[in-house]
C-alpha cells in the first residue's frame, strides 16, 4: 500500500519532470549541459589529449590549431587538456562547499527556527553581522587566515554561503512548527531530535535544493574568483580562475586564448548551475515559477 | 524622526559584531607584523620584542580589544604597515575611485535592468520576455574578471577605441580641482571637457564589467515583482475603470512593485562594493578593494580591518536608506 503511494507519487513527479522539460527547452539544455560537465568532470583526465602538466617550450603561446585545439600557453602546456582536467577540481570544490554548507545551514537554521527564543535571537544577530560583511572579501581573508590550501577555499566558501541556508531553513521551520503533523508527531510521543530529523527537515527539504543549485554556481564563482587572486589552489595545478589569471598578463598583447577558454568553461558551468536550479524549482515547487 | 534614530540604534548592535569579528579575523591571521615590521637584517629579537611592545601585540586579546576599540571611537584604524600612512587616510584616498565606479556600474545596470524587467513583465513568454531571462541567467554566469578581460581584449587590443587599462586617468593628465573627488564629476565641475573625456574613456569597461554582473539580479527581480504588481487585484481595477494604459502601468503597478526592488537595489549595491576587488584588480583601478588585496598579501593588519568596517558600515547605510526608501514610497510599510 505505502509502496504503491510512493511509486505513483514518484510517477507523478516524473511526468512533470518532463512536462516541465518539453515544455521549456532552456531547461533541456541546463541538464544537456549539466551532463556535459559531469561527464568532463569525471573522465576528463582519460579525455585529456596532453599532459595537463608537460611544458613544452619550443611550441609556447601557440594560436589554437588542429594540434592544441584551444592554443597553449606560455609554457607550451596545451589549454585544451587543462580546462578540462581543471573540471574536476573546480566542481568539487564548489559541490563540496554547497554541501557543507547546505547541511550544516539547514541543520542550524531548523533548530533555530524550531526552538526559537533566546538562542535564536543571538544566533539570528550573529548571521546579521555575517551578512553585513562583503562576503567576498570575506572568503579571502578567511582563506589567508586558515591557510592557502584548496580545503580552506571549500570551508571558507561554504562559511560565506552558511548565512542563506540558516535564514532559510529557519523560516520554513518557523511557519511548520506548529502544523498538524507536527502537534501529531509530538503527541504521539517523539522527541525534539525526531521531530526534527523525521518530520521538519525532510519538508523542508526542496526549498534547500533549489537554494543549492542556485548557490553552486556562485560557488563556482567565488572559488574560482579566489584562484584568480591567487588564493587556494596553487600553480601547476590546472584550474580555471588560476588560468584565467596567468592569461591575463597576454590579453594586452593579443593573446586571447590562454584567459578566454578557462573564462569559458566557468561561464558555462555557472550558466548551467544557474539554469539547473531554475529547472529544478519548476520541477520542485512549481508555485515559485516566474 | 525618532523611529529613523531608532532604527538608526537597531544597527548598533550589529555594527558591534562586526567589529569583533574584523578583530578576531585579522588576529587568526597567520603571520607576526612585528616580524614584518622589523624587516631590517640588523634588528635584533630584542628589536622585534621592542616593535611588539609598540604594536600593543604582548597584551592579551581582551586588552588588546579594548585598545583597539577606543581607537576607533577616535576615529583611529591604525597605521598601514606597508605604506606608513594611517589606514583612514589610505580609506579616504581610495574609496573615492571605488565609489565613482561602483555608482557609475549601479547607475548603468539600473538604467538597462528596470526597463527591461518592465517590458518583460508586461509582455510575458514574449521574445523580450525569453531575451530578459537569457541576459539575466548570462550576466550572473559571467565571472567579472573574464567580463573584464574579454571587454580589454576586444575595446583595447582588437578594436582600439578604449585607453589602456592602467587606472582612473591617463597619467599624463592633470587631475581636475578636487570638489567630489569624482574625476568624471570634478572634471565636468571645472568646465575641462577633455579630462571628462579622457576618465568616462577609462571607466567605461570596469564600469559596464561591474553593470553587466549586477543587471542580472535587478532585471529578475524587476519582473518578478512587476509581474506580481500587474496580476493584482487594484491593477484589475484600475484596467476595468478605463485608466489609461501609462497610468495603470507606471502609477499603479511600478510604485507596487517597487518595493521589493528597493531591497534588491540596495542588496546589489552592497554586493558591488565587495566585488570590486576583482574588477579594480584586473583594471588596476586604484580602489578600496585593490588595497584591501595588497594588504592581505603583505599581511598588514590594519588595513584590511579598516576595509571590512568600511564596507560592513556602508552597508549598513545603505540598508538604512533603503528602509526609509521604502517607508517612503509605502507608508503602510512604516519603520519597522
Amino acid at each position: 500500500m505505502m509502496s504503491g503511494t510512493l511509486s505513483l507519487l514518484f510517477r507523478e513527479r516524473l511526468r512533470v519532470m518532463r512536462y516541465t522539460l518539453s515544455e521549456n527547452p532552456v531547461n533541456m539544455l541546463a541538464f544537456v549541459l549539466f551532463g556535459l560537465l559531469a561527464l568532463a568532470a569525471l573522465f576528463g583526465p582519460m579525455l585529456a589529449p596532453h599532459d595537463p602538466l608537460a611544458t613544452n617550450a619550443q611550441d609556447a603561446l601557440q594560436a589554437p590549431s588542429a594540434q592544441y585545439w584551444f592554443g597553449t600557453d606560455q609554457l607550451g602546456r596545451d589549454v585544451f587538456s587543462r580546462v578540462l582536467v581543471a573540471t574536476r577540481l573546480d566542481l568539487l570544490i564548489a559541490l563540496g562547499a554547497v554541501l557543507i554548507s547546505c547541511v550544516v545551514g539547514s541543520v542550524i537554521g531548523a533548530i533555530l527556527g524550531y526552538f526559537g527564543g533566546m538562542l535564536d535571537a543571538t544566533a539570528s544577530r550573529v548571521v546579521d553581522v555575517l551578512m553585513a560583511f562583503p562576503l567576498f572579501v570575506l572568503a579571502m581573508a578567511l582563506v589567508a587566515a586558515l591557510g592557502n590550501t584548496v580545503m580552506n577555499v571549500i570551508y571558507a566558501t561554504a562559511i560565506i554561503n552558511l548565512p542563506f541556508y540558516i535564514r532559510l531553513a529557519r523560516a520554513e521551520v518557523n511557519v511548520r512548527r506548529n502544523l498538524g503533523y507536527v502537534e501529531a508527531a509530538r503527541v504521539g510521543g517523539s522527541g525534539h531530535t525526531r521531530i526534527l530529523m523525521v518530520f521538519l527537515l525532510p519538508n523542508i527539504l526542496s526549498p534547500v535544493v533549489i537554494q543549492a543549485s542556485v548557490n553552486l554556481g556562485w560557488a563556482v564563482l567565488n572559488a574560482a574568483g579566489l584562484s584568480f587572486l591567487g588564493l587556494g589552489v596553487r600553480p601547476p595545478t590546472p584550474e580555471w580562475g588560476i588560468m584565467v589569471a596567468e592569461g591575463a598578463r597576454f590579453i594586452t598583447s593579443g593573446e586571447w586564448w590562454i584567459a578566454l577558454f578557462p573564462g569559458l568553461a566557468l561561464m558555462v558551468a555557472v550558466f548551467a548551475f544557474n539554469l539547473l536550479g531554475d529547472a529544478l524549482r519548476d520541477i520542485l515547487d512549481p508555485r515559485l515559477r516566474t | 524622526m525618532s523611529r529613523i534614530l531608532w532604527r538608526l540604534l537597531g544597527s548598533v548592535p550589529t555594527l558591534f559584531g562586526v567589529v569583533v569579528a574584523t578583530f578576531l579575523l585579522t588576529r587568526v591571521l597567520p603571520g607576526d607584523p612585528a616580524v614584518f615590521f622589523a624587516s631590517n637584517p640588523s634588528m635584533t629579537a630584542e628589536d622585534i620584542e621592542r616593535v611588539r611592545q609598540s604594536l600593543g601585540l604582548d597584551k592579551s586579546l581582551p586588552e588588546q580589544f579594548l585598545i583597539y576599540l577606543n581607537a576607533l571611537l577616535h576615529g583611529d584604524l591604525g597605521m598601514s604597515i606597508s605604506t606608513g600612512l594611517p589606514v583612514s587616510t589610505e580609506l579616504m584616498n581610495r574609496l573615492p575611485a571605488s565609489g565613482e565606479l561602483t555608482i557609475f556600474a549601479f547607475v548603468l545596470a539600473i538604467a538597462v535592468a528596470i526597463p527591461l524587467g518592465v517590458l518583460a513583465a508586461l509582455r510575458p513568454g514574449s521574445v523580450i520576455d525569453h531575451a530578459c531571462r537569457l541576459i539575466a541567467t548570462l550576466g550572473v554566469s559571467m565571472p567579472t574578471f573574464v567580463t573584464g578581460l574579454l571587454l580589454i581584449y576586444l575595446f583595447y587590443y582588437l578594436l582600439g577605441v578604449a585607453p589602456e587599462p592602467i587606472g582612473r586617468l591617463d597619467p599624463f593628465l592633470v587631475d581636475p580641482p578636487q570638489v567630489t573627488r569624482l574625476i568624471t564629476v570634478d572634471a565636468l565641475l571645472a568646465g575641462d571637457l577633455e579630462t571628462f573625456w579622457a576618465a568616462l574613456r577609462q571607466i567605461i569597461l570596469p564600469g559596464v564589467t561591474m553593470a553587466l554582473f549586477a543587471l542580472a539580479p535587478l532585471a529578475r527581480m524587476t519582473r518578478a515583482s512587476m509581474l506580481g504588481a500587474l496580476s493584482s487585484e487594484f491593477v484589475r481595477t484600475a484596467r476595468a475603470n478605463g485608466l489609461s494604459r501609462s497610468k495603470v502601468v507606471f502609477t499603479y503597478a511600478f510604485r507596487n512593485a517597487m518595493l521589493p526592488l528597493v531591497t534588491t537595489l540596495a542588496m546589489t549595491f552592497s554586493y558591488m562594493l565587495g566585488a570590486n576587488v576583482l574588477v579594480e584588480r584586473v583594471f588596476a583601478w586604484p580602489g578600496v578593494g585593490a588595497f584591501a588585496l595588497d594588504s592581505l598579501i603583505s599581511l598588514d593588519y590594519a588595513p584590511l580591518q579598516g576595509f571590512m568596517l568600511l564596507m560592513a558600515g556602508i552597508f549598513i547605510l545603505v540598508n538604512l536608506v533603503a528602509d526609509l526608501t521604502i517607508a517612503a514610497i509605502d507608508p503602510r510599510a512604516g519603520l519597522k
